[in-house]
């Protein structure tokens, strides 16, 4: 190994299609889409729908192929990917980009802790077909946000039946709608099998779309990421079949709390895909920024001492530091998924700071604009309201902190709470 | 393809210094730092691990591996020891490794075979100059030619070891071109005058003195490269580079010293790192110290790859120190009151942080 920052030249090619999409699919649909709430980009769902498509098929026929004993796809770039692509699309749209048709947060789980029968009976829908699919993850409560041990959804087996019985409320589930209204999608959703085990009582289920006892009855009215819907369901006596409980349906207390431990361990993937789409906002506000200070005279002299810089320079060149930052924060927390190392440390680091320097930059951004950067009429005030939400979703920038410091305290969470 | 991994040679140089600041460096700043020296046993242990000899090419036989990667992670580990005796014991290489870069074969041929000594040769360089606005890219020392001599004119400032240097590299504008090059000045030369020792609020072990250039004459061959001259931006852009390495260094050790400190620190019945206002300020700090130190490693790959790296070792550069400048400042908060005493570590930490806004002449690489 050697310390090295080449992007794969595969990639590279793969991006500059990717880039066409956010410019010519996303960028014009952007404002008209923030302005009305919940109004589907349909155009941009046909355009997407086949790539994604088509890489899930491929994700699903790798389950089949013989086990070379090595890894396809070069060196292991998945992630890699996956992140370029994310930041690409979200330097497009990010509310839209979080409607791209997939499996999503709830595929990712599948793919993370599923079984192979699993992943074929519910991520084929990802695979096939003329219309696209959506999957979404449900995890939060009204009462049970950062804090998953207070989670009072349950999941009770009925013997008699041999089913999952499913009983509780879900808010802020991203796609929520999509997946469940909208598509012949999925929810992977949270729910306690025994409430006195609090988190190792934990498990995921996958419940599909149709299920009788299932409903969406709201979906929220936003700050940003106006495109992207953010529903709550509601779960009565919802039945599901015995195979859509991911992980083991058994109850270990103590260390070995498989099945809750190993699906949390999901969010050391998705969380560092939150920082990509973060960096995507952050950076189309820069260039965006700075192609305006360009247009009035305003260049950023790279080398020039402190003291000739004039305020706007010194912010300009501050936020682009910043984001190369997190940039790399996060390019680590991604490579090293991709060589299969743990990054629970690095995943949280990229967030936390993602989260809270692309705020920052988006909030600049709108005031060195001055009246204009607070006009509607161009899309910086609108990066600014999209940029708040990484900074709440997938874990707040506390509660990234907060797991940041317990890693490097070495302390548990009862510990350091 | 992307990694965060180094290589095995490099990470035995890593180990190697590490051992290095943490059995000796760290042990011995408090004392250097107060009496203003540095230990003549460990600048001479530094420069046996032979950093500077490594550069050096290998037909005049060093290695031939100037990898400013490497350099980045063998400064940072240097810095995490002391930065006052990391700064000593890289000053020959103010001068050798310019002549490396840049120099004729002669001027190589010349000077780099002193570099392979078992003790560190008497030079160093001087760019930085006096004054609230000084600017790397507009020097005011002046190389004027006069017939088949370059007559130098100027004040230098913060010259490492210019009181025992014999030879010393000088950066200086040339009032015809309005480039800048760099010139190899000998101490004992007419109209050179090293000043007294600068009193400065850190690196106190390190020795700098001022330097006046009053009409200094030098042969023609003093300039390095000749003609062609130096690759000034780029030189400039090592130098960010490797100084950005080194404030990750301090940061790094006010971090892991605030840290340890804050886990045997009992107030209220347990540990402050068990109070979220203490753990918080060690996770921004871990995280500072990691972004910055990303910063470097691409600003160095990308001189390593032989492109321009102008902008990533600027912006490296003024992220770095922002970030040791916060995190040493968190570090003595940390200690409270503790921290405020020259017996802990964290205040020197704090003054030699501040001084990296400073340090943009010293034309490390």
């Amino acid at each position: 190994m050697a310390i090295d920052f080449t992007i794969p030249d595969n990639l590279g090619s793969q991006m500059q299609m990717i880039e066409m999409v956010a410019e010519h699919m996303m960028r014009p649909v952007s404002r008209e889409l923030d302005e009305h709430e919940h109004t589907r980009p349909t155009t941009f769902f046909e355009n997407t729908w086949g790539l994604m498509r088509d890489m899930q098929k491929r994700n699903l026929d790798k389950l089949d192929a013989p086990d070379t004993g090595r890894k396809r796809d070069g060196a292991g770039i998945t992630n890699l990917r996956l992140m370029l692509m994310i930041e690409m699309l979200s330097w497009g749209d990010a509310g839209v980009y979080l409607c791209l048709p997939g499996g999503g947060l709830g595929g990712a789980a599948i793919e993370a802790v599923g079984t192979v029968d699993q992943k074929k009976k519910y991520l084929t829908r990802f695979a096939e077909g003329d219309t696209p699919s959506w999957g979404a993850m449900a995890m939060t409560e009204p009462g049970a946000g950062s804090d998953t041990s207070a989670i009072q959804t349950t999941a009770r087996f009925d013997d008699a039946t041999q089913e999952w019985v499913i009983n509780g409320e879900k808010i802020f589930c991203t796609n929520g709608k999509l997946a469940l209204d909208e598509s012949d999608g999925l929810v992977v959703v949270w729910a306690s099998i025994d409430r006195a085990a609090g988190r190792a009582g934990m498990r995921p289920f996958i419940v599909e779309a149709g299920t009788p006892g299932v409903r969406v009855t709201k979906t929220e009215i936003k700050h940003g990421i106006r495109a992207s819907d953010t529903a709550a369901i509601v779960f009565e006596d919802a039945r599901i079949p015995a195979d859509a409980i991911l992980g083991s349906a058994e109850v270990q207390t103590g260390a070995g709390s498989g099945g809750f431990k190993g699906a949390m361990a999901t969010f050391d993937a998705t969380r560092p895909l939150v920082a990509a789409s973060a960096l995507g906002i952050g950076r189309a506000s820069l260039e965006f920024l700075i192609a305006k200070l360009k247009e009035n005279g305003i260049e950023i002299p790279y080398g020039a001492p402190y003291h000739t810089l004039t305020a706007i320079q010194r912010d300009v060149i501050e936020m682009e530091a910043e984001l190369r930052a997190t940039y790399l924060l996060t390019l680590r927390a991604i490579s090293m998924l991709d060589h299969g190392q743990s990054n629970s440390l690095e995943a949280s680091m990229a967030k936390a700071k993602a989260g809270k320097i692309v705020t920052r930059i988006g909030q600049k951004t709108v005031a060195l604009l001055g009246a204009s950067g607070y006009s509607r009429e161009w899309l910086a005030e609108k990066w600014m309201r999209d940029a708040k939400i990484n900074d709440l979703y997938e874990g707040t920038g506390q509660i990234n902190t907060l797991i940041v410091a317990r890693r490097i305290l070495n302390y548990s969470s009862r510990e350091l709470s | 393809m992307i990694s965060f991994t180094p290589t095995d040679e490099q990470q035995q140089l890593i180990d190697v210094i590490r051992r290095f600041a943490v059995d000796d460096l760290q042990p011995a700043a408090h004392a250097a730092d107060e009496g203003e020296r540095v230990p003549t046993n460990l600048a001479q242990t530094g420069w046996a691990i032979g950093l500077v000899p490594t550069l050096i090419p290998e037909e005049l036989g060093g290695l031939g591996e100037l990898s400013a990667v490497t350099n980045a992670l063998a400064y940072e580990e240097l810095a995490y020891g002391d930065l006052s005796t990391a700064l000593h014991i890289l000053s020959p290489s103010l001068f050798a490794a310019p002549i490396t870069l840049y120099g004729t074969a002669a001027q190589r041929e010349q000077y780099l075979p002193l570099f392979l000594d078992e003790i560190a040769p008497p030079f160093s360089a001087a760019l930085l100059e006096p004054g609230i606005a000084f600017n790397a890219g507009a020097l005011r020392t002046t190389a004027r030619a006069d017939g088949d001599s370059i007559v130098l004119d100027g004040e230098k400032a913060y010259v490492p070891l210019a009181a025992s240097a014999k030879t010393l590299l000088v950066y200086a504008r040339d009032s015809a071109t309005g480039d800048t090059g760099a010139y190899i000045v000998e101490t004992d030369a007419p109209g050179v005058t090293v000043g007294a020792r600068e009193a400065l609020m850190g690196i106190r072990a390190l020795h700098t003195a001022r330097l006046t250039l009053n009409g200094v004459r030098v042969g023609a061959d003093c300039k390095v490269g000749g003609a062609v001259g130096i690759d000034y931006p780029a030189l400039l852009a090592r130098s960010r580079t490797a100084l950005a390495a080194l404030a990750v260094g301090v940061a790094r050790q006010a971090f892991e010293y605030a840290r340890d400190y804050a886990k045997g620190r009992v107030q209220f019945g347990s540990p402050i790192a068990q109070k979220q206002a203490i753990a918080f300020m060690l996770a921004e700090m871990a995280i500072e110290v990691d972004a910055a130190r990303l910063l470097v490693w691409e600003a160095a790959w990308t001189l390593d790859q032989g492109r321009d790296a102008t902008r990533q070792a600027y912006l490296a550069r003024e992220y770095a120190d922002k970030a040791s400048l916060f995190v040493t400042d968190c570090a003595v908060q940390v200690l409270g009151g503790y921290g405020f005493i020259r017996e802990y570590p964290v205040e020197r930490l704090l003054r030699n942080a501040r001084g990296f806004t400073t340090f943009d002449g010293l034309a490390i690489v």
